[in-house]
């Protein structure tokens, strides 16, 4: 039972991360831009935040919690709004292809933040690992006096606020796609830049928009990781890049439904560590158990391109380039 | 745009953009260097801010770490090989606009693939027959990851470009797999030197040098590569489904086909890298051995246009900049992210260099008199 009860809360955990990188980029994905940089933006999201409350933290005599919170929460989106509005000046006014500088704004996100995350100690004069302790409990900080309720305060109540931001954020997203006038307006963006625009819809502004709103959600999922799955402290092992790779793909499992991507982010959390809760497995085979949320992830992309549901696929202008000269 | 207008005027743009189609050739070349060394400015202005060095010196370092002595040279071209034969796998695949993410994976089940070979067959087969083995398995082994999502792209047109990059992931965790089970000494999860005895399948040093044969082999085959692309039938077809896959259905060219032959044939060079990093280089394997050369390649083949001479350069440049980059990290006590940091800047210019390339701007009251 305990064991059931730890690999639940390390599928939450887990799935937030990857969660918010997914629903970031459904928003930006609905509006036909394919930023293959989400890792990127996630690394740049992570190490924003973490630079930013370090800063705050080694001048301040007493951190205040709110403020690192919100110094926190200010810096990530930031600057992962920022790296999506490199992929947007280059993508949609540049003309760049998107696939390629997805890929590029990926090496320049994790290139930015391994190395100021790596040497951020060192330039501030310190030695040893960085670490932003009071932000981080702040970050990790459970609703008081419910997550000592027994099973149901450990299954539901033991994460920080960002976990229950994420399911609130992907609700928003799922309700913004598909019940509003712009929610319909930037998929028919993504769908047929072309039509859209003759209707009136100001294609350029929409796809900027959704590009840079959708980072900036998705630069939530690397603060969540820095702050809350490694405690505020960084490693260089690369691990937010696979993570990032892992909300693409839960975007495909998601059929590009944020409300799906909720569900999916914890299912994938679940396979993910499943192979820990094994018993019986060597080292070895752990690590192909490892590979299933991306095994899962190629047969949904296998069933949805065999079930050909209209409402399944992929936005049908995903990465197609939009110039109004050459309509 | 309110100011005084005649009435009967229409309102100009501030900006049209034109597309230019033929765009001279030193015009485009002068374009990137352009961007190159706008982008170097911007680097300085960055490393400066950081680090309070001066960039000139860290330039030259940089430099230094790249060519300084003749060991270093021969790292640096053996590392802009790989660099260099990912690209070639990639450019056909690129060309038919078929979106291949997933080198990293079709080098790994390659490198997995040659060090296999290396551990279980050394004693088996003489060398030239092992040789022979290696690069075989390792084309097998990336052609069958290239194959799959290009079968299922022919037959179902599911999209390639998310299947691929699943099977990066997959391709990892067979890599990790591999290592837990050949990893030696035990417990250090390594796989440490193959044949560190024997040097059983590596590549042997020709002409005195150690790296000579990877730098053989993979000019030849950009070589091959081009005049398959330029001046062969397939390389026409790849052409046509590049540019449209209605004309070239309407031209009779059977499209299933040609992805699927296409697939196999850039998984297959793929996997031949990873031959050559394992066999030719590191004579070992981990989930490292593609250390990103997949993702990266994809820029190099398509800032060259598919043109595997032009691959050369520009593979040389992001491999400098990387050796460049471990010397200042270790010169001048920052790490060695800095060079990823630094590429992606130059890549950024260069990408958005391409707009003023093939694009012109034409300001507000000059189209009236050219026109």
């Amino acid at each position: 039972m305990d064991s059931m009860i730890s690999l639940i809360q390390a599928a939450i955990v887990f799935g937030t991360v990857i969660m918010l990188g997914a629903t970031g980029e459904i928003i930006a994905e609905k509006a036909g831009s394919l930023n293959l940089g989400v890792p990127g933006i996630m690394y740049l999201g992570g190490i924003a935040g973490l630079v930013g409350v370090f800063f705050y933290e080694s001048a301040a005599e007493s951190p205040s919690k709110i403020v690192c919170i919100l110094i926190a929460l200010a810096c990530s989106m930031t600057a992962a709004a920022l790296g999506g509005f490199i992929y947007s000046l280059l993508t949609i006014t540049l003309r760049a292809n998107p696939q390629v500088t997805g890929l590029t704004l990926t090496i320049f996100g994790s290139g930015v933040a391994n190395f100021f995350g790596g040497s951020l100690n060192k330039l501030a004069g310190g030695v040893g690992q960085i670490s932003v302790a009071t932000t981080s409990s702040a970050f990790r900080t459970m609703i008081p006096g419910l997550h000592d309720m027994g099973v149901v305060g450990q299954i539901f109540f033991s994460y920080g606020f960002l976990a229950y931001a994420a399911v609130i954020i992907a609700v928003l997203a799922q309700l913004y796609l598909s019940k509003t006038r712009q929610g319909l307006n930037l998929r028919a963006v993504g769908e047929n830049p072309g039509t859209a625009d003759a209707t009136g819809i100001n294609v350029i502004k929409y796809k900027y928009l959704a590009t840079c709103i959708g980072a900036a959600i998705s630069g939530l999922g690397g603060l969540y990781y820095v702050m809350d799955y490694t405690k505020g402290t960084w490693a260089n092992d690369g691990t937010i890049e696979g993570l990032g790779w892992l909300a693409v793909a839960l975007v495909i499992f998601a059929t590009w439904r944020p409300k799906n991507a909720i569900w999916g982010s914890y299912l994938f959390g679940l396979l993910y560590w499943a192979y820990f809760y094994m018993s019986g497995l060597t080292r070895s085979s752990q690590e192909l158990f490892k590979m299933l949320p991306y095994v899962v992830t190629i047969a949904v992309l296998i069933a949805i391109s065999l079930r050909k549901k209209r409402e399944d696929q992929p936005p049908a202008g995903l990465a197609v380039s939009y110039f109004r000269e050459e309509r | 745009m309110a100011n005084g207008n005649a009435v009967n005027e229409k309102k100009e743009p501030f900006v049209r953009i034109i597309k230019c189609d033929n765009t001279p050739r030193w015009y485009a070349w002068s374009m990137r260097a352009v961007a190159i060394v706008f982008a170097l400015l911007i680097c300085a202005v960055v490393i400066v801010a950081i680090t309070g060095l001066n960039p000139l010196e860290v330039y030259k370092a940089m430099f230094e770490g790249a060519f300084g002595t003749e060991r270093r040279i021969w790292i640096t071209l053996r590392d802009m090989m790989i660099l260099l034969c990912v690209g070639i796998a990639l450019a056909p695949a690129f060309k038919m606009k078929f979106w291949n993410i997933g080198a990293e994976g079709q080098i790994l089940v390659g490198g997995c693939a040659t060090a296999a070979c290396m551990i279980y067959l050394d004693n088996v087969l003489p060398l030239p027959a092992l040789f022979l083995v290696m690069a075989l398995t390792s084309m097998a082994a990336g052609a069958v990851w290239g194959l799959i999502p290009a079968i299922f792209k022919a037959k179902l047109n599911t999209n390639e470009t998310l299947f691929t990059l699943m099977m990066n992931y997959v391709a990892i965790q067979i890599t990790s797999y591999c290592v837990a089970l050949w990893e030696n000494p035990y417990g250090s999860n390594t796989v440490g030197i193959i044949n560190s005895q024997t040097k059983a399948g590596w590549f042997p040093t020709v002409f005195g040098q150690q790296y000579a044969l990877n730098v053989m082999i993979v000019l030849t085959l950009a070589l091959v590569m081009y005049i398959y692309l330029k001046h062969s039938k397939h390389g026409y077809e790849i052409t046509v489904i590049g540019d449209s896959e209605n004309t070239a259905r309407y031209a009779g060219i059977d499209v299933a086909k040609v992805i699927v032959r296409t697939m196999l044939v850039s998984g297959a060079i793929a996997g031949l890298s990873g031959f050559i990093a394992v066999a030719g280089a590191s004579h070992t394997i981990s989930v490292n051995t593609a250390g990103g050369r997949g993702f990266t390649a994809i820029i190099v083949a398509w800032l060259a246009k598919f043109n595997t001479f032009t691959m050369i350069a520009i593979s040389f440049l992001l491999v400098f900049l990387q050796q460049g980059a471990c010397e200042i990290a270790s010169r001048f006590n920052l790490n060695d992210y800095a060079s990823q940091m630094i590429t992606g800047i130059i890549l950024f210019f260069i990408l958005g260099s391409e707009f003023f390339i093939n694009y012109r701007l034409v300001f507000r009251g000059k189209m009236s008199k050219e026109a």
